[in-house]
């Protein structure tokens, strides 16, 4: 009965075939469902999904590969722009991109992520920073706020011994290697499609080898910001956004 | 005919790798290893084979690259000497789980910590019994000659495709450095892969494929886990290399592996000169290890002497091998210091034929 | 035959590559040979040294405590190994920049002025040739022509046409050398 509703004639969306049909396991609310689907659609779009593959990261999104419908590596804990590498060097015709969390990308593959960058590898980077450990339950992130709680910053983030906030984008962008750095949200219709734009252009400059691309993602959390969805995205508005500005960062000279 | 040259076992194992038509090198220098990078960015593998050769920001990132590329089917190796190991032991975990082949090569140096430069044995554990997490296992070959590391790079790749496990060579800082004659083999061509396993493009209409150690059911984890074990009872049943030496008549052994081979060698011929009936007996995998021969032997000999560059390290594996049916000593030099055989001859008297 | 060989000097007097050339020849000759460096700190602080094995038969240790042969070029390298050199075994110095003569009575001792005769050559790159044609010369373990052949490998194409020099240097050596002590 429900599929003689959909007819090609009425159809106005659809889920794009680069993105399986398993259930997501993120929480309600979350931006990873929204940044992997904006993805996928890019994927999808370009006509490159059998020439695309991705490498996850450790952390909330470690399960990526279930969701994108794309060859896909899994790697170790802040690893992904290494084997990103490897991948990239031994294919340089595929498309490659790395999926990773501020604690991935900004803590423990500080080194990764800074010298893929450096060298330029010819990937997309799409970094997730929501400002916490989700998949561990809520730790402080590199990203944390000065201030913000976290279950190791019980009493907020006291920079004095716990050191502020990374802004890993901006320090990014001083990078030789890095050809298009930008930050963007997808927490509202005018955000995604600003997002998915990013995202896409990323996506063609990798075709032009041009150098690595990176689209910082600012993120809710509203499990471990102990927030109802709503909420957090107001508070990600009023405190996230101040912190870490949205929009481009470093864009290629000849745009 | 092939090809005789004189080279440095380092520098030789780099050729073997482009000869052996590897796709891919990562690495970070460290001594006494770094010929093996400095020799492949020399001799330009990319003009030559296609083969990509890149240094690493790190051990971490460099065997992190390969775990990459052997993903993708490719044949890709890392080198690095013993502290450079351990960085690489998360990794080498993650490609054991993961079931990827590559070659890793561990030029030893004495430890523990930074140590020293000098060569060294004693990172035998670290690569027969997992440096890394989890239950896994490497296929190790320790070639005791410039001739074997060579020849080992490309059984090591042979044996990492036949059963998707990453192969160690374990050289040491003597068989890395020292020039000797060395015959080379053949270019052989590299291949584009085309495995189900490997990420190399989905196929259309096919499921997409991922690379991964993480299984979150622990159902499934075990099921991972008694396949990898599966897989190394083949290779243990497939896989023993050894040269034995004057085994057949010999009233005492003398076992050692590398580098350390070639001194006690020496020290059995100088038993044998003195009419003492010893024999040698040098495990080329340490794992899997020659366990059956030596309890064969262990029937026939009154004692077996276990000689290392470390502090009592194969010992362990042979008392293991021969359960108690002979007697078996250690004798070993570390921190970088090198037997001679005159004190390996002196220990065989003293622990194993007076003792 | 087994010529267990110990090179030692300053970097840049060509140490490594005279060990090289050495196994090299031996090569050419059908030798079983094996060149080790001393690698690490020392090698950058101005002192190397390598171990060069010539033999008939399979060779155990390329490293090793006793030589039968020690060539030093500088006063430190006569210091650490004049005492290496098996009793009955040969020491060959270098004079220029030596502060004193060898102890040892036990050892032949011969003594070569490479160094003033690379000047009077016009070439001290061939300092290092001058040596090993004294050592062959005192030990013949090497026909001169498989030496050439040595050469031939060891030097890039390019650098051939100074292979009549090395020839020259290797004979000037060879005419040079004295013998300071030589045992019965």
């Amino acid at each position: 009965m429900s599929e003689n509703l959909i007819k090609p004639e009425n159809l106005v969306y659809k889920k794009t075939d680069v993105m399986t049909d398993r259930i997501l396991h993120y929480c309600p609310g979350c931006a990873h469902g929204t940044a992997h689907r904006l993805l996928a659609e890019v994927i999808d779009e370009m006509g490159i999904q059998n020439e695309t593959i991705g490498v996850a990261p450790v952390g909330c999104s470690v399960l990526a590969y279930y969701y994108f419908n794309v060859d896909m590596q899994e790697a170790a804990h802040g690893r992904a722009p290494a084997v990103a590498t490897g991948i990239k060097r031994v294919f340089p015709e595929k498309f490659v991109f790395t999926y990773q969390g501020d604690g991935d990308l900004a803590a423990i593959g500080t080194a990764e992520t800074i010298h893929a960058i450096n060298r330029g590898e010819n990937i997309l980077v799409v970094f997730i920073n929501n400002g916490i450990y989700g998949m561990t339950g809520g730790q402080m992130a590199p990203t944390t706020l000065q201030g913000m709680k976290s279950s190791t910053s019980p009493f907020g983030r006291d920079v004095k011994t716990m050191g502020s906030p990374l802004k890993i984008t901006e320090l990014i962008a001083q990078l030789p290697g890095a050809y298009f750095v930008t930050r963007q949200a997808v927490h509202k219709p005018a955000n995604v499609r600003k997002a998915k734009k990013a995202i896409k252009k990323a996506m063609e400059y990798q075709k032009l080898n041009k150098g690595t691309c990176f689209v910082e993602i600012v993120a809710n959390c509203p499990s471990n910001w102990k927030m109802t969805p709503v909420q957090s995205n107001q508070w990600m508005e009023e405190n996230m956004f101040p912190f870490y500005p949205l929009g481009d960062i470093k864009v290629p000279e000849e745009n | 005919m092939k090809e005789l040259r004189l080279m440095k076992g380092n520098e030789a194992l780099a050729e073997a790798a482009i000869r052996a038509g590897a796709d891919a090198y990562f690495g970070y220098p460290i001594t006494p290893q770094s010929e093996v990078i400095e020799y492949l960015m020399a001799n330009k593998p990319e003009e030559r084979t296609g083969m990509v050769v890149l240094q690493a920001e790190s051990e971490v990132a460099a065997i992190n690259m390969v775990y990459g590329a052997a993903g993708c089917g490719k044949k890709a190796l890392t080198s690095s000497s013993s502290p450079g190991m351990s960085l690489k032991q998360e990794g080498i975990s993650y490609i054991a789980g993961a079931e990827l082949p590559c070659v890793l090569v561990n030029v030893v140096r004495g430890g523990p910590g930074l140590g020293t430069i000098q060569p060294s044995q004693s990172d035998y554990f670290q690569s027969v019994k997992g440096g890394g997490h989890g239950d896994y296992k490497l296929i190790v070959l320790a070639p005791s000659s410039v001739q074997e590391s060579v020849d080992y790079v490309k059984l090591a790749f042979e044996l990492a495709f036949k059963y998707r496990t990453p192969v160690m060579i374990q050289s040491d800082g003597i068989i890395g450095q020292m020039m000797e004659k060395v015959e080379l083999f053949e270019q052989m061509p590299r291949v584009e892969p085309d495995y189900e396993w490997a990420t190399i493009g989905r196929k259309e209409g096919k499921p997409s494929t991922f690379v991964t150690s993480l299984q979150l059911q622990a159902e499934e984890q075990e099921k991972v886990n008694l396949r990898l074990q599966a897989k190394y009872r083949e290779i243990e049943k497939n896989e023993v290399l050894f040269e034995s030496h004057y085994c057949e008549d010999a009233d005492y052994l003398l076992t050692a592996f590398g580098s350390c081979a070639r001194i006690t060698r020496k020290a059995m011929e100088m038993a044998r000169a003195k009419g003492i009936k010893v024999g040698l007996l040098r495990p080329q995998t340490l794992y899997p290890f020659p366990t059956e021969e030596f309890n064969r032997l262990a029937g026939q000999v009154k004692g077996i002497l276990c000689v290392e560059m470390n502090a009592g390290q194969m010992v362990e594996d042979v008392r293991l091998s021969v359960n108690g049916k002979t007697k078996v000593e250690h004798f070993g030099r570390f921190g970088g210091m090198i037997p001679n055989p005159d004190e390996i001859l002196n220990a065989l008297e003293q622990k194993i034929i007076g003792g | 035959m087994t010529e267990e060989i110990i090179i030692a000097g300053f970097g840049g007097q060509g140490v490594l590559s005279m060990g090289q050339i050495l196994c090299y020849s031996g090569v050419m000759q059908n030798k079983e040979v094996s060149w080790m460096p001393s690698y690490g700190p020392e090698m950058r602080g101005g002192t190397a040294n390598c171990t060069a094995i010539i033999s008939d038969e399979q060779i155990s240790s390329p490293v090793l405590n006793t030589f039968d042969t020690a060539i030093v070029l500088n006063q430190p390298s006569m210091d650490k190994f004049e005492d290496a050199v098996k009793p009955g075994g040969l020491l060959i110095y270098e004079r220029n920049g030596m502060t004193r003569k060898p102890r040892r009575t036990d050892i032949n001792i011969c003594a070569i002025d490479a160094y003033d005769a690379s000047v009077k050559m016009n070439n001290t790159k061939v300092f290092n040739m001058i040596v090993i044609g004294g050592f062959l010369k005192i030990r013949p373990i090497i026909d001169m022509e498989n030496v050439i052949k040595g050469l031939q490998k060891v030097l890039p194409e390019r650098y051939h046409h100074l292979i009549p020099l090395n020839e020259e240097a290797i004979n000037k050596g060879m005419e040079i050398i004295t013998v300071e002590h030589k045992l019965n």
